[in-house]
């Protein structure tokens, strides 16, 4: 009997495992293949040892995806709390506009905040029709860092607001029945509770923004590379498939680390619990 | 003799006869292969907007070649040299026809990935003068039949200079920071640092090549928009002063904004020519000539000449009185009235060298400009109306008072409710 249901959910599970091997596993054993070979095929450490001239490159790229992320943890916390704690109608509504702009396409989106931040843009236009002078926002790392929080800022928000909406209210009126004060409540109750979603969260927006090489194109004006940039730039211009590899293998480790940081923070946020 | 005579002529009639059948075999059996082609397909490798397509009623190539010969055109498009050639390069795909330009050409034809073309189903081929015959490129003319033939040149918008610009030096001019424009693709880029060092664009010299790059990165001081086909939105809409680019598209943008001007600097420009090509392994090579030979068929040509408003290499079109673009000093500039390179392919060691080079100028950040890539910069342009910055900083502070006035009465007006809801 238990063999029969070994073998029935072996059964069962092996489209996926055939997926994940030909979309997942192969691809990346080819980034491992690719970063050590140079264009014969021999093995060949010069891809590894070209990148540490882009090393200013993972850095800006890092300490852009780590702003973009506070920016959006800043926003995306208090108004999850707020949809969470809406009537369901109003709940379903405010969820819907959220989503709404990922109907559609993301490059259309930062293609059109380009007409809106331009000197001759939208905003600059207004600005002088009221007599103020333009501001020069395009093609500033502040332009980058707004099209890559207006673009992942969806990705903050529903994980916080499901963890949100789940929250046992309960829990929340033993605190205040135990003396807690409104900063106490939300420091020791209801910030260990939503922490799951917050780190789901942060892991959700911090991988794109620092790979993402359109946003940095469109509204940094590509004065400034992004990592996402020099890999992009590597397969489709200079055909150089094995820089491209070693620096995408480094960009996967560096995530895979910070991602390993953000789950130890969120078992001892259970720990709190 | 009499004998001899008649088998003479016996002899003469069959080999007549033979020699006529032959000949008449020969074209009839060409006709019945093209017949054969009904139904097949043939699968077209172009440039983004670069073949008329039936829009605003101009001519639909494409539509026009299945009507005629009842072949199938899959047509996808491209927006340059190097995603093309990746494309090719890493497989999967199979072209019959592509559009590379002159210095690809010679690189594809190098690592054998074009096909000999067979003139002689070619007959329009006739319609290409000798100017654009035998180039370097392509030295004994077997593998490529020229498109289109263009130049680079610095676009301006005459309401946004200060002076007219002749020089590629006024892309480094610090009066226009913020509003400058450069290609974002290597090989046009160093070309334009190279013209104003006086530099061969075929260089192979290394230090030459860094000092181009040198070049680029002093450049950055003035923030140029490192761009692609956002040149039409941002020159069209007044977004930048001066950019780079090519001449037919630069015809283009002056239709929807007439303060654009055109110069050819004087330190020299690219010429190019983008050729339609057959790929080697091409499974449907005589439909695929056919194709070439129906890009050249005058009217045809012209459609696309006038919908893509580069220059023509077809004579049939260029001299035609009635074509849009007839002698337009642009398109056709007489020759000589300025310095001119073509590209030429290079080494795969100055290859590697370009492009790691052209990582270092995108990543470089000039001393004076680094705040800029983290905040919000301010516009140092002269061009823009500029009061007195104490007045510009009176105006945001009214302004944001303002705003949070409004914020504030709005959260006393709900408070108010509130309470008078509670009283109730």
């Amino acid at each position: 009997m238990n063999k029969r249901t070994n073998l029935r959910a072996k059964l069962i599970s092996s489209p996926y495992i055939v997926w994940s091997v030909l979309f997942i596993v192969a691809p990346l054993i080819f980034v491992v293949y690719y970063a050590f070979t140079d264009n014969t095929g021999a093995f060949s450490l010069l891809s590894i040892q070209a990148l540490p001239k882009y090393i200013p490159t993972f850095l800006r790229s890092i300490w852009f995806g780590i702003v973009a992320t506070i920016i959006c943890l800043i926003i995306a916390y208090p108004l999850a709390y707020i949809i969470s704690k809406k009537t369901d109608k109003v709940q379903r509504t405010m969820i819907l506009l959220v989503m709404l702009p990922m109907w559609m396409s993301f490059l259309i989106r930062t293609y059109s905040w380009m007409a809106i931040l331009q000197d001759t843009g939208i905003i600059n236009s207004f600005l002088m029709k009221i007599g103020l002078p333009p501001v020069h926002m395009i093609n500033t790392g502040g332009a980058v860092i707004l099209g890559m929080v207006y673009n992942f800022l969806p990705y903050m928000i529903m994980p916080i607001y499901s963890v949100m909406a789940k929250m046992d209210l309960s829990m929340i009126e033993a605190c205040q029945d135990l003396g807690g004060n409104g900063l106490t409540v939300v420091r020791r109750c209801i910030l260990p509770l939503s922490m799951p979603g917050i780190v789901s969260g942060i892991t959700m927006v911090f991988v794109p923004s620092v790979s993402t090489f359109y946003i940095s194109q469109k509204l940094g004006g590509g004065s400034f590379d992004l990592i996402g940039d020099v890999i992009e730039r590597q397969f489709q211009q200079s055909y150089n498939y094995n820089l491209g590899a070693a620096i995408s293998l480094v960009l996967m480790v560096l995530i895979l680390a910070s991602m390993a940081v953000m789950n130890h923070f969120s078992e001892e946020g259970e720990m709190v619990i | 003799m009499k004998k001899f005579l008649s088998a003479f002529f016996a002899l003469l009639i069959t080999a007549l006869t033979f020699s006529f059948s032959s000949v008449s075999a020969s074209a009839l059996a060409k006709k019945s292969d093209i017949e054969a082609l009904r139904g097949t397909k043939l699968y077209v490798y172009n440039w983004g907007e670069y073949i008329s397509d039936g829009e605003d009623d101009t001519l639909d190539v494409n539509a026009a070649f299945t009507e005629k010969y009842g072949i199938q055109v899959v047509y996808d498009t491209f927006d340059n040299n190097e995603t093309m050639y990746s494309k090719l390069k890493s497989g999967g795909v199979s072209y019959d026809v592509v559009f590379p330009s002159d210095y690809m050409i010679e690189r594809m034809i190098s690592e054998g990935l074009l096909e000999k073309i067979d003139f002689s189903n070619v007959p329009n081929f006739s319609y290409i003068p000798e100017k654009y015959r035998n180039l370097s490129y392509d030295p004994t003319n077997e593998y490529s039949v020229p498109y289109t033939v263009s130049y680079v040149g610095l676009i301006y918008n005459s309401k946004m200079v200060y002076e007219k610009p002749d020089s590629w030096a006024a892309l480094w001019d610090e009066n226009y920071t913020n509003d400058i424009l450069m290609f974002d693709n290597p090989r046009d880029a160093f070309a334009i640092a190279q013209s104003l060092l006086g530099m061969d664009y075929n260089m192979e010299s290394e230090t030459a090549w860094r000092t181009a790059a040198a070049l680029l990165k002093e450049q950055k001081t003035v923030s140029p928009g490192y761009v692609n086909d956002e040149i039409f939105l941002k020159m069209e809409s007044g977004e930048a002063a001066l950019g780079p680019y090519y001449v037919g598209d630069f015809l283009t943008m002056k239709e929807n904004n007439e303060d654009l001007e055109f110069v050819y600097p004087k330190e020299g420009v690219n010429y190019f020519l983008d050729c339609a090509c057959i790929l080697k392994g091409t499974k449907n090579k005589l439909a695929a000539e056919l194709y070439l030979n129906f890009l050249n068929e005058p009217e045809v040509a012209q459609a696309n000449a006038e919908y893509i408003c580069y220059g023509s290499p077809n004579e049939a079109v260029y001299t035609n009185e009635d074509y849009e673009y007839y002698q337009n000093e642009l398109l056709y500039p007489e020759e000589g009235a300025f310095k001119t390179q073509i590209f030429r392919n290079l080494s795969p060691e100055t290859l590697a060298l370009m492009s790691t080079l052209w990582d270092d100028v995108k990543n470089y950040i000039p001393s004076n400009g680094s705040y800029r890539y983290v905040f919000f910069g301010d516009d140092t342009s002269p061009l823009a109306t500029k009061e007195d910055l104490s007045g510009d900083a009176t105006k945001y502070g009214i302004c944001i008072g303002v705003f949070l006035l409004i914020c504030l009465a709005y959260i006393i007006f709900r408070f108010a409710r509130k309470r008078y809801r509670e009283n109730i």
